[in-house]
């Protein structure tokens, strides 16, 4: 590596709890944000924000918020997509009932509605366990979708029975519908994505973060040292449905702009957002954001080389992809089933000791 | 009698018949479940794969062929033979167990030990891989599979019903088929378990990993067959389906289906999967029926709701379980500190 500590001179319990104990790691995550608010914007184009910059941000959203869940509190969910519908949906009827709301607050309010809507799926949890609790969070998936489906005034009754964003404006820059331009709908992403993110680390790292642990660990264990599994269970829900309507409603809203709900947030979203969290390793923030780009950038890395090199038919090529993410996913749980989040810390801690074997 | 029940009674019926083939899925995840503790989400993608190959083998596809002709530039299509149905089946088996040999070999020997969770995951990635690699071999058209089933209404219940009621009941000759199968199936999946020599050691292995292996048992090759079992059920299962709808992609979404029913009978009893597919098969057709027909649901309730069949199943299982937490027949979650 190309920094080495000497020694661990903490003295108080905020010094040893902080996020980035070594100054070089923390001028490097300013640095990061840095480049990606003031660097990035002026580089890019509509491909690179539609195909990469745009999905790679909103799925960290969803999966920081799953990685809560599964990650944190250990409460398998597979009603991603159904959540992230609400959080669509209910941003929909915000924008379209409160026009004169500026759109920030639309957001942060679908997320809200989604947390509630988490919640009232979470409440099962505390009867059933593990897989019965997954396979119980489809039933979430199923009924939300149907319900977008089949309920007219979801859709303000409109015929196609889709959903579409109209144009809203942050400091008079439009940020959805038509005349957005790339680094706006980059920028109103990115700024959600790092409170979102700062959020979630300084949760788990507290009190509460170290409650939904305790009960991940074991939550019979838990409840005998005082940590109460109806507040813990249903506030890991809450937090999770928070984030992850967030990205439901920035996916409608920013990316997409319209949105038919069985196609969009079907079963294969809720898959997509857990494989990131398993990917990128469970109970990482870190991994949440390797994950998601680890997701967002294959496809369009497999597409780029199998379609635009070798010049095959697309089917051929969408089959294959599908060959070569199941592989890998397989791949990666033999070699390493904590994700790339435990890839990353391993090689730290080697190369930490390089060319020295000790 | 008023018209409703009738037609009520019939969709019971038929209620029974699909539960049966919920149940034939559901019956592929238990015996992998009580057996390894995978909860194998593959099952359904193992149907179409299944399906996939034996309509393949019978119409003398070339496998890869598009793939071929892709890096090739070749035309590849048909060998330009036809192979007998039963023929085709026998080497349909073959191909599900080396599937499943492959699959233990290069995946679950090395997650031995791991959590729960993770082997949940790489039987995802298993099902994206072979639902990509069915579709390569074979390509991913909706395509006819007629293995000689009897097909189309039964006209002796048509006519019987029609003499006593006035109103002959539908009832396809293909769901009495494969509900005779697939009571067969767990005649002699449960005689098999409870007598052979085999399928006593699949018991302890179900019971206790560690004390089968001390007497002798060797782990790979229980779970091989049980895989393999698991592969015959989704052979069957993919013949029943593909033969109703075609064999296409939704066929690998009856794993959805299962779940309920998995969820309603215990993950790890057999007979809890039957019963749970005919309360779920029953359960959510009559659910359909009174819920989208005016004369019933618009006249109690002043509302009538349409294609519950998604979701009516997993909220009924969810409901249940939150009084009993293990299913119906599943063993009692004891949990220790």
């Amino acid at each position: 590596m190309f920094y080495r500590e000497a020694g661990d001179f903490k003295t108080s319990y905020s010094e040893d709890n902080q996020t980035f104990p070594i100054k070089f790691d923390r001028w490097r995550y300013y640095f990061v944000l840095l480049v990606a608010f003031a660097v990035v914007p002026f580089l890019i184009n509509d491909y690179w924000v539609n195909a990469v910059f745009l999905p790679f941000l909103i799925y960290s959203i969803a999966a920081i918020g799953l990685n809560i869940l599964v990650g944190y509190c250990g409460q398998v969910s597979l009603g991603t997509g159904g959540f992230m519908a609400v959080g669509a949906y209910a941003c929909y009827k915000l924008m379209t009932s409160f026009p004169e709301v500026n759109i920030f607050f639309h957001v942060l309010m679908s997320g809200g509605i989604t947390a509630l809507v988490c919640v009232a799926f979470g409440l099962p949890s505390l009867r059933i366990k593990g897989f019965y609790l997954a396979v119980a969070t489809l039933a979430a998936q199923f009924f939300l979708v149907w319900l977008f489906n089949k309920v007219a005034w979801f859709y303000n009754y409109s015929a196609s029975g889709q959903i579409n964003s109209p144009e809203r404006t942050v400091f008079g820059v439009p940020v959805t519908g038509a005349q957005t331009e790339p680094w706006a709908a980059y920028m109103f992403c990115l700024v959600f994505l790092v409170i979102c993110a700062v959020i979630a680390r300084n949760l788990t790292r507290g009190m509460q973060g170290r409650k939904w642990m305790a009960i991940r660990d074991m939550d019979i264990a838990a409840e005998i040292i005082g940590v109460n599994p109806l507040k813990a269970k249903l506030s890991a829900f809450g937090v999770s449905g928070f984030f992850v309507g967030i990205s439901g409603a920035l996916f409608f809203a920013v990316y997409l702009g319209a949105v038919e709900v069985g196609e969009v947030f079907g079963i294969s979203k809720s898959f997509i957002v857990l494989f990131m969290v398993i990917i990128g390793g469970l109970g990482s923030i870190f991994g949440s954001f390797a994950g998601a780009a680890f997701l967002v950038l294959l496809p369009v890395l497999l597409k780029n080389v199998l379609v635009g090199t070798l010049g095959w038919p697309t089917d051929t090529a969408a089959h294959l992809e599908f060959m070569i993410v199941g592989a890998l996913i397989v791949t990666f749980l033999i070699a390493e089933p904590h994700g790339l989040a435990q890839l990353w810390r391993v090689a730290k801690e080697k190369l930490r000791l390089w060319p020295f074997p000790h | 009698m008023p018209e409703q029940v009738i037609f009520g009674m019939e969709v019971f019926l038929n209620g029974l018949m699909a539960g049966v083939l919920y149940a034939l899925v559901a019956l592929g995840f238990v015996l992998i479940y009580k057996a390894s503790g995978i909860f194998n989400y593959a099952q359904g993608v193992m149907a179409l794969f299944a399906a996939l190959t034996l309509v393949g083998i019978m119409e003398g596809q070339v496998p890869f062929s598009h793939l071929i002709n892709a890096a090739l530039g070749t035309d590849l299509h048909h060998f330009g033979w036809h192979v007998p149905a039963f023929l085709a089946i026998l080497l349909t088996m073959v191909v599900m167990v080396a599937l499943s040999w492959l699959v233990n070999k290069i995946i679950f020997k090395h997650l031995v030990n791991q959590e729960a969770i993770i082997l949940f995951m790489a039987t995802i990635g298993l099902a994206y891989f072979l639902e990509g690699f069915g579709d390569i071999m074979w390509g991913s058209e909706i395509k006819k599979l007629d293995v000689g089933l009897p097909q189309g209404i039964n006209s002796l219940i048509d006519e019987t019903t029609f003499k006593i009621f006035d109103y002959g009941f539908f009832i396809d000759n293909l769901d009495i088929v494969a509900t005779i199968v697939a009571a067969l199936l767990v005649c002699a999946l449960v005689a098999f378990a409870q007598y052979s020599k085999q399928g006593r050691a699949m018991r302890a292995v179900a019971d206790d990993h560690q004390a089968a292996l001390s007497v002798g048992i060797s782990l790979n090759f229980i779970w091989v067959m049980v895989w393999s079992l698991a592969g015959f059920v989704a052979l069957v299962a993919g013949i029943m389906w593909g033969t109703k709808s075609g064999v296409q992609f939704s066929l690998s979404l009856i794993a959805l289906k299962a779940l309920p029913v998995l969820m309603l009978g215990g993950f790890t009893s057999i007979p809890g999967a039957i019963v749970g597919g005919l309360i779920i098969g029953v359960g959510e057709k009559l659910f359909e029926f009174i819920m989208s027909s005016q004369a019933i649901a618009g006249q109690l309730f002043g509302f009538t709701l349409s294609a519950t069949e998604n979701w009516f199943a997993y909220v009924l299982a969810l409901i249940f379980l939150v009084f009993r937490p293990q299913g119906l027949f599943g063993e009692k979650i004891i949990e220790r500190v």
